[in-house]
């Protein structure tokens, strides 16, 4: 097991004048879900193609499994798995031969493919509507299915790109528990590309955020919360004046004040106390009832990043 | 070998047999014509059993004609059904998915051929029920069986050709049968123009060799331009 599942440096994919990746450089440690998180259009599926020797880089490096991704791209997509933007499933044929076909691919035996095949449908509730067409299958199993497609061969490393896109929020979290829990049992590591952020926070060792092809951030979700988007703290009162938001505003530890159901969200930089503001907001006016301060979510440092490019 | 097996046993089960008793109406339907209408009713004097060269060009066209009606599926098909791109991601290598692709359905279209072929002999010796088993003359048989696969690589190889430039299956099938109709006119202008004094200089034997030797040379061409022509990159980006 190599430390890094993926390295990258410099790594760019201009088509035409358009830079699609510009400059990657991220180190994805073996054995975690990393999330890579961006809009549409940010460059996350051409990332996905770079890694997999799909697309050839206009420019850098990338080392997926301890293979380069310009001479070694068969190595790679032997040893990995893919859930790419489209599910990818033969609808004609049943969810039984859609798997049998990707153990075949994988030269696994007839007696390993009806085992896992039987493994990964139980585990996921669909063994009962294994002889059925996929195409008669909600569009949730199907993607359940191709998710057990992507798993089937034990790979090291599995892409995933936007899996629960399109999906309800019941749906998607259904999908996501199921995810969480082959993944744990594989033990593989997870390239996920998403702009879900609760997603990315319920499953992710890592993220990277990704914007015009570029990366804006790399750690853990903890680690970004405290760089980019530091505490919060939530004040429960009356009498949030515009003057008041004003000065606040103006305060170097505020990143960001909003209302929110009549509550004042104040986004903080670094460890900031809160104590100060509360006494500004109370000097000029406010009352305040009750202070409660927590940690940014991702989704908030997600947009000051994205705010900071603007 | 094992890819292309994979390849061919998916083509089998999600293009050419999947659907239920629908899959099986067009075989069977061709089968029919070919395999017991024509020894039935368009066969006077054995002549349908001695396979000249008439016979065999209805023959050969037919498994061409098989071939074509399914071959333009082959990569536009599955790029209309977004599964092309799955299937690029996995190990699998180019030349078996390409290869695999061409056999699948030249197996199509030539076991059509052969099927028809054999079954028009049984059904002529039941129908025309004689004191003796009449069978095609060997060597017409060989050359038949031959030309067949021949000319069913020549389809198709163009046809996954074509599939692989080309974005819908219907297009696809559009520039088949317009490049088809085209082909054979300027084989039939051809030979036409060639004097009858040439064909004099030869036997039957001898321009069947030489018609194989240039369908083999064509086909030599045309499979490697496709395996020229695939590359994953153009078909992530198609």
């Amino acid at each position: 097991m190599v430390e890094y599942a993926i390295r990258t440096e410099g790594l760019t994919r201009h088509f035409g004048p358009v830079i699609a990746v510009d400059h990657l450089s991220l180190e994805v440690p073996a054995g975690i879900v990393f999330g890579f998180l961006g809009q549409n259009g940010a460059g996350k599926t051409t990332t996905i193609h770079l890694l997999l020797g799909l697309l050839e880089p206009t420019s850098g490096q990338a080392n997926v499994l301890g293979y380069d991704v310009r001479t070694q791209s068969d190595k790679i997509r032997a040893r990995s798995g893919a859930l790419l933007e489209y599910s990818g499933l033969y609808e004609r044929m049943s969810a039984e031969d859609n798997l049998d076909l990707y153990g075949r691919i994988y030269h696994m035996s007839a007696a390993d493919r009806r085992a896992r095949i039987k493994e990964l449908l139980v585990h996921l509730e669909l063994w009962d509507r294994r002889k059925d067409q996929v195409g008669t299958w909600s569009r949730g199993m199907k993607q359940k299915l191709a998710v057990a497609r992507a798993l089937f061969h034990r790979p090291s490393l599995i892409f995933l790109d936007e899996p629960t896109a399109g999906f309800d929020p019941v749906a998607a979290a259904a999908l996501r528990d199921d995810l969480a829990g082959l993944v744990t049992r594989e033990g593989a590591t997870v390239f996920l590309n998403t702009h879900n952020l609760a997603e990315a926070e319920k499953l992710c060792g890592q993220v990277g955020v990704i914007r015009k092809g570029k990366l804006l951030a790399l750690g853990s979700p903890d680690e970004l919360r405290f760089k980019k988007g530091g505490a919060q703290a939530e004040v429960v009162g009356r009498g949030f004046t515009d003057d008041i938001l004003a000065l606040l505003r103006e305060r170097p530890e505020v990143a960001s004040v909003e209302i929110q159901n009549g509550h004042l969200i104040l986004g903080l930089r670094g460890e900031s106390e809160v104590g100060p503001l509360v006494s500004l907001i109370v000097r000029h006016g406010g009352e305040v009832e009750e202070v409660r301060k927590g940690a940014a979510s991702l989704e908030d440092v997600f947009l000051t990043l994205m705010e900071e490019e603007h | 070998m094992s890819d292309i097996l994979t390849i061919l046993w998916k083509e089998w089960k999600d293009t050419l047999f999947q659907g239920g008793w629908r899959a099986w109406v067009r075989p069977v339907l061709l089968i029919g014509i070919l395999g017991i209408f024509e020894p039935l009713v368009g066969s006077k004097n054995n002549a349908w059993m001695n396979l000249s060269p008439i016979e065999m060009l209805v023959f050969l066209w037919f498994a061409f004609f098989v071939i074509i009606s399914v071959v333009a599926d082959s990569f536009a098909g599955e790029r209309e059904r977004h599964t092309l791109e799955t299937l690029l991601a996995s190990r699998m290598p180019d030349r078996s998915i390409l290869l695999g692709k061409v056999v699948s359905v030249l197996c199509y279209g030539w076991g059509v051929m052969v099927v028809s072929l054999f079954l028009g002999a049984g059904v002529f010796n039941l129908a025309h029920a004689q004191d003796r088993f009449i069978f095609y003359p060997t060597d017409m048989l060989f050359f038949t069986l031959l030309l067949g696969l021949l000319v069913g690589t020549l389809g198709a190889s163009a046809g996954v050709l074509l599939s692989l430039r080309i974005s819908t299956v219907r297009q696809a099938q559009q520039v088949l049968t317009i490049g088809t109709l085209v082909l054979g006119g300027a084989v039939f202008a051809l030979l036409q123009l060639l004097p009858a004094s040439f064909f004099e200089m030869f036997t039957l034997d001898q321009i069947l060799w030489m018609a194989a030797g240039v369908v083999v040379v064509l086909d030599i061409l045309l499979l490697a331009y496709s395996i020229l022509r695939f590359q994953r990159a153009k078909l992530i980006l198609s």
